[in-house]
């Protein structure tokens, strides 16, 4: 299921219009992962302060959200371009990749409150791709 | 058997009160025919499906979307015994309809992001739960009597 240039055009586009607002993305997405799937906190026992919103939780946002936009600029290979993250992930961070599927999820639905005009079914689709790409290439490095 | 917070039920129960079923509905099927389209194996009777205009123009998408979503109802009214509430479904999507219980998932994941989209900014992560949770019961009952 590879990105056509239909689904990267898409990609592009969305965020264009969203990427302004990727911190509060990136905050609320973590937020709500740590709420609805609390496996989820089992990454983050070093943090003092869990709650959404919390100051690390904001930071982690924001990171997260700047592998996104690092992965945009890389659309046209995700696995190349995503290699040292990639690396970071297996070696170092070593989350078990179905989180990937767990936060791209939360994403989505963020998305879906802040921009319900622009996420059209036709955006949805190519973000579904784009996340479920990143995701892949982010497993890259794991075996 | 489900164990549901006095804050669960409220919510599933709040969702549904103020749900517009014949929006969601459509939209939440549209949306799963759209993103996983391999879902329209089932739905060859249905006419054009042919691109996502097509697929949001059909009236019988729009129908069957609003019927899928009163199909919650029930669930809604007997949240403390989901399983046997779907027993008979489960049974007709397995031997007549032959439904891979995997969309059963999928279809749950566009309802949440449609539901998402009508209620902003009310969907706090405590209410995601709150649905994911009843959603996740409603899927594995619908999935519970295939063999």
């Amino acid at each position: 299921m590879s990105l056509s240039d239909k689904d990267k055009a898409a990609v592009k586009l969305l965020w264009s219009k969203i990427s302004k607002s990727s911190d509060a993305i990136g905050n609320d997405a973590l937020s709500r992962m740590i709420v609805v799937y609390p496996q989820t906190k089992t990454y983050f026992a070093h943090w003092p302060d869990l709650s959404p919103g919390s100051p690390h939780v904001k930071a982690h946002g924001k990171t997260v959200m700047g592998g996104i936009a690092l992965a945009v600029s890389k659309i046209d290979d995700l696995r190349a371009g995503l290699l040292d993250l990639s690396e970071q992930h297996a070696y170092k961070l070593r989350v078990d990749p179905a989180n990937f599927k767990i936060l791209s999820h939360c994403i989505l639905v963020v998305i879906s409150m802040m921009f319900p005009k622009e996420f059209t079914p036709e955006a949805h689709v190519s973000l579904d791709k784009f996340l479920s790409g990143v995701s892949l290439a982010l497993s890259e490095r794991y075996r | 058997m489900v164990e549901w917070t006095d804050f669960e039920r409220a919510t599933i129960k709040d969702i549904f009160s103020k749900m517009e079923y014949d929006v969601v509905g459509p939209a939440t099927l549209t949306r799963c025919l759209v993103v996983y389209p391999w879902t329209q194996r089932y739905f060859g009777k249905f006419g054009n499906l042919y691109n996502s205009e097509a697929i949001s123009a059909n009236a019988n998408v729009s129908k069957h979307g609003t019927t899928i979503l009163h199909g919650l109802d029930r669930a809604v009214k007997n949240m403390d015994d989901i399983r046997n509430t779907y027993a008979e479904l489960s049974v007709l999507h397995s031997e007549k309809l032959h439904v891979d219980p995997d969309n059963f998932r999928l279809l749950a994941d566009c309802l949440t992001i449609v539901v998402a989209g009508r209620f902003g900014s009310a969907f706090t992560a405590e209410v995601q739960a709150a649905f994911q949770k009843f959603l996740v019961v409603v899927v594995s009952s619908l999935g519970r009597q295939y063999h």
